[in-house]
């Protein structure tokens, strides 16, 4: 193994760690004003919000894929599927699709 | 006393074990194209497998591949990875809020896993969450990003051409499974999640870094409507 590969393994490793471990171990006992408690708890749905959009219409060239993929997801979901039904049933309409 | 805590906490071992299933499937085709990318770039199996161990963080890996083969220097990529992967802060703070009070070296383990996808699964359960709930997400999860990522760099191939493209919805797909259910029952997730598609893909339009582009989206969102939340809520009282 090559020495300097090894220290950036480990150098990302450990800038990634950091963020990743702070809030949860070292600034867990702080006591935010209930409007941030608001805001942290909305995170998780804007984040979502921001991981699909625009991400899923640019995973291949063909923008159909992620029009396609997006459409058939949300259906599945919105019908009260269970998450890996969903993936499963994207990825199902999407393999049709390529074979077309 | 002592059966009951440790079946509940197996309950919960599993419970996240399952919800880690999509992930893990989700990873595959990403952890295999890494492997890859890895030996096309010159790094040696354990190199691979090493860096999906340590770092387990999908996009700054394929980032740091891509640095390499230009020859950029360690800094550079160190620094970069930094950027792209300070958004986690955000997700664990947000964690942070629904996390049980588990011993500081559990959470501190557990942290370590903390990624857009485990994160985003934790965060949309129904309650709190628990470290054995995190172990049983983060085994699946983990397992399969390390292990496909060796598969990828020994086997040099990847999924059958026309899987692998239709497997690179399966991510969002999840999070679609994911964000769906609380759409239909709150109103505010539509606006949330509205909102931060929308600030994100004008910020990625100007050239903002993915990672910042993130924080910044899902901040602005958060606070704004957490904002109207509250100017309603004092306007009723």
């Amino acid at each position: 193994m090559h020495s300097g590969i090894v220290l950036l393994i480990l150098a990302m490793g450990l800038v990634t760690y950091i963020p990743r471990m702070l809030p949860l171990v070292v600034f867990h006992r702080v006591q935010l004003p209930p409007f941030w408690q608001g805001v942290l708890k909305n995170v998780p749905y804007a984040t979502l919000g921001a991981l699909i959009v625009p991400g899923i219409f640019f995973i291949q060239e063909d923008k159909w894929f992620g029009v396609l993929g997006f459409i058939s997801a949300f259906l599945a979901a919105w019908l009260g599927a269970n998450v890996i039904v969903v993936v499963m049933a994207s990825v199902a309409v999407l393999s049709l699709y390529a074979l077309m | 006393m002592e059966t009951i805590l440790a079946t509940s906490k197996l309950t919960a071992f599993r419970q996240g074990a399952q919800a880690g299933i999509s992930i893990a499937i989700g990873y595959m085709p990403i952890a295999l194209t890494f492997g890859l990318l890895a030996k096309a770039t010159g790094l040696t199996f354990l190199e691979t497998v090493m860096m999906s161990m340590i770092v387990f963080a999908g996009a700054s890996q394929y980032i740091a591949l891509n640095l390499l083969s230009l020859g950029t220097g360690t800094f550079e990529i160190v620094l970069t990875t930094f950027v792209l992967n300070i958004r986690h802060f955000l997700m664990s703070a947000s964690l942070n809020e629904k996390a049980e009070s588990d011993e500081l070296w559990k959470k501190a383990l557990y942290a370590f896993g903390i990624t857009d996808e485990t994160f985003s699964v934790a965060a949309t359960k129904e309650g709190n969450v628990n470290a054995a709930y995190m172990f049983g997400l983060i085994a699946l999860s983990y397992g399969s990003w390390v292990v496909n990522s060796g598969i990828g760099h020994l086997i040099g191939a990847s999924l059958p051409q026309s899987l692998q493209t239709s497997m690179s919805v399966a991510l969002y797909a999840m999070f679609i499974g994911l964000l769906v259910p609380s759409l239909k029952k709150q109103r505010k997730t539509i606006w949330l999640a509205g909102l931060a598609a929308i600030i994100n893909s004008v910020l990625l339009f100007f050239h903002m870094p993915k990672g910042w582009a993130i924080v910044v989206a899902t901040l602005v969102s958060a606070v704004l409507v957490q904002y109207v939340v509250n100017e309603r809520e004092r306007e009723d009282a």
